[in-house]
């Protein structure tokens, strides 16, 4: 992907001198999402305290922090999910390609189409088979879908299950194993083709074979889908991510490249958490 | 050491105390229930042995003539419970979702309250809005206005009565409207919020996740608590005697009098003379038992059946 941006700089400025700063934020990729003094609150306690962020276009973001820190409820508010619960509320703004998803007269449902979720604990609609699970996002909205099979086996593949469930696809979704139930909501996810795929804890419910699978599904996911993942898990940030964001208390402590956050973290806080001094 | 074992023992024992009492009870139960249906048998047996199954075929009621044919009665309960159901079922099924997927919390509380008391009103109370408010409302408008539009269909035809099928109907559903809707509450209040959450973040609306994904979830349960309603409409007297009209009668129209297996035995048993007439009754009773108590039973397994299924779907 960096490719592509490389070669898109010299067309679009042919002839001219291109500057060593023009080229280095031509090169970067371009911000899919950033939120901006981005606050969240149950009721009167505020749970996030301005989180200003941005998430790269076609990166994998992970976010870590201890428990309760605000993770679950930053990724929810990046497509509108947070204000489903009970007296939730949010200030700031997100920025969905520059344009700010809480603006008035913005549809969250559409919102949600372009950033899919992949919850904690593995979720498949109990009362649908396992083909029917994949096409849930279009069937429920009562889309028409042409070309049933094909999308099921393309979605399914992508998630890398297929293999696994091609001869049961008309069992129940929730008759499979944890790790391939979490794969099938995300081959759910997939099936909508988002822009964005938010993930918290993925992997939380699973063995490690299942985690490894899950992860390397991340990794070539990757390339055409921005994701954001939230994890305990240090070394798996470290696997995964590109770029790693650190949250404390309600705030964003330290962003940045993922090597760099894990080698040299700019703050104490951050040392301690991922040296597992606390949390 | 000692400590640990002597706490074994008193759990161990708490626990078969326990589970004494409910095999106790639950023999209790059944032996009730036994009793019940075999007295109910012994009182008909005259009215067994004299018409056998013609009873159930049989429209004549005559205890002067010494005729006792049960099928007025069984079609009154029947039509007046299925249009209890035509019109509770929907309107409560209503209530409970709104109560429970989208009611500001704030209405809530007040809402299922007032449910719940409807609930709780003696059905004499719901008998007496009947006579004073629903059957000259239906005498003077309802059923003068279903006469001209649909008086083209056999039930909207013939003089309006108010005292009728469609009072005693209408009194019954709106009997039952609480119990549905208070039982339906509870099952939809069971469907776990991940399920919700699931539909809400692939871009679904409220209505498309409610009706794609709770309700087929919930719907062994509600089906459920549409038979309760049913079991209480089949049963229920006092309230359906005082607007049906107590005619032993089969009537195309819903505007004409009809009965009730529960009015006829309520009405008539205390001035029934005859061993034959008591014994009809008796049969009656019967039928009626065996009716609700399979119902209920049916009701049982499929609520059941929705727990059960929402374990497995939590269990993972
Ligand atoms: N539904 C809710 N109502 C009220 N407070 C909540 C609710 N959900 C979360 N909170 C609070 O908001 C804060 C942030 O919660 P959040 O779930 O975002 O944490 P988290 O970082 O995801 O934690 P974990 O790692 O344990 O999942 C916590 O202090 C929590 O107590
Ligand atoms: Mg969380």
């Amino acid at each position: 992907m960096m490719k592509a941006t490389e070669s898109f700089v010299p067309t679009a400025e042919k002839g001219r001198v291109v500057t060593i700063a023009e080229r280095e934020s031509a090169i970067l990729p371009a911000e899919k999402i950033r939120s901006v003094d981005l606050r969240a609150s149950f009721g009167a306690t505020e749970v996030l305290k301005g989180i200003t962020l941005p998430i790269l276009e076609r990166q994998v973001t992970a976010i870590i922090g201890p428990s309760g820190c605000g993770k679950s409820t930053f990724v929810r508010c990046l497509n509108r999910m947070h204000e489903t619960a009970h007296r939730a509320t949010v200030a700031g703004r997100v920025l969905l390609d520059g344009r700010d998803i809480y603006r008035a007269g913005i549809d969250p449902v559409a919102i949600r189409r372009r950033v899919g979720m992949v919850f904690q604990k593995p979720n498949p609609f109990p009362t649908m088979s396992i083909a029917e699970n994949v096409l849930a996002g279009l069937s429920l909205t009562g889309e028409r879908i042409p070309h049933r099979m094909e999308l099921v086996e393309k979605a399914l593949r992508q998630a890398a299950l297929w293999d696994e469930v091609k001869d049961i696809l008309p069992r129940s979704g929730a008759s499979l194993s944890g790790g391939q139930q979490q794969r099938l909501c995300i081959a759910r996810a997939l099936a909508l083709d988002p822009e964005v795929l938010l993930m918290d804890e993925p992997c939380s419910a699973l063995d490690p074979i299942a985690t490894a699978r899950i992860e390397e599904l991340i990794h070539e996911l990757g390339d055409h889908v921005t994701i954001v993942i939230v994890t305990h898990n240090m070394q798996q940030a470290g696997r995964v991510a590109d770029h790693t964001a650190f949250l404390y208390m309600g705030e964003l402590v330290e962003y940045g490249p993922t090597d760099r956050v894990f080698t040299r973290p700019a703050e104490q806080r951050t040392e301690d958490y991922i040296t597992g001094r606390f949390g | 050491m000692a400590a640990d074992t002597h706490e074994t023992r008193t759990a161990n024992r708490g626990d078969l105390v326990f589970q004494r009492l409910i095999v106790v009870g639950a023999v209790v139960m059944v032996v009730l229930l036994a009793a019940i249906a075999l007295e109910l048998t012994r009182e008909s047996r005259l009215s067994l042995s004299a018409s056998g199954v013609r009873f159930l075929g049989s429209t004549a009621w005559d205890p002067v003539k010494e005729l006792f044919g049960g099928l007025p009665f069984i079609y009154g309960t029947l039509v007046s419970s299925f249009l209890a159901l035509l019109v509770a079922v929907p309107v409560s099924l209503g209530v409970a979702i709104f109560l429970v997927e989208l009611a500001p919390s704030w209405l809530r509380g007040p809402v299922g309250f007032m449910v719940e008391l409807l609930a709780a009103l003696p059905s004499v109370v719901y008998g007496l809005w009947g006579i004073f408010v629903l059957v000259p409302w239906l005498r003077g408008g309802v059923e003068p206005a279903l006469a001209r539009s649909l008086g083209f269909l056999p039930f909207f035809s013939g003089p309006s009565q108010g005292f009728g099928m469609l009072a005693g109907g209408l009194v019954l559903s709106i009997m039952i409207l609480p119990t549905i809707a208070s039982v339906s509450r509870e099952v939809l209040r069971a469907v776990p919020n991940w399920l919700r959450e699931g539909a809400l973040a692939l871009g679904t609306t409220r209505w498309e996740m409610i009706r794609g994904t709770v309700l087929p979830f919930a719907r062994s349960g509600i089906i459920g608590a549409v038979i309760l309603g049913l079991g209480r409409a089949l049963g229920e007297t006092m309230a359906v005697t005082m607007v049906i009209g107590n005619r032993p009668k089969i009537a195309a129209s819903l505007f004409a009098p009809g009965y009730t297996m529960a009015s006829v035995i309520a009405n008539e048993y205390t001035e029934a003379t005859g061993d034959l007439h008591l014994s009809a009754l008796a049969e009656i009773g019967l039928l009626l038992f065996a009716v609700t108590l399979a119902l209920n039973a049916l009701a049982r397994l499929l609520v059941w059946r929705v727990s059960r299924v929402a374990v497995q779907g939590s269990r993972r």
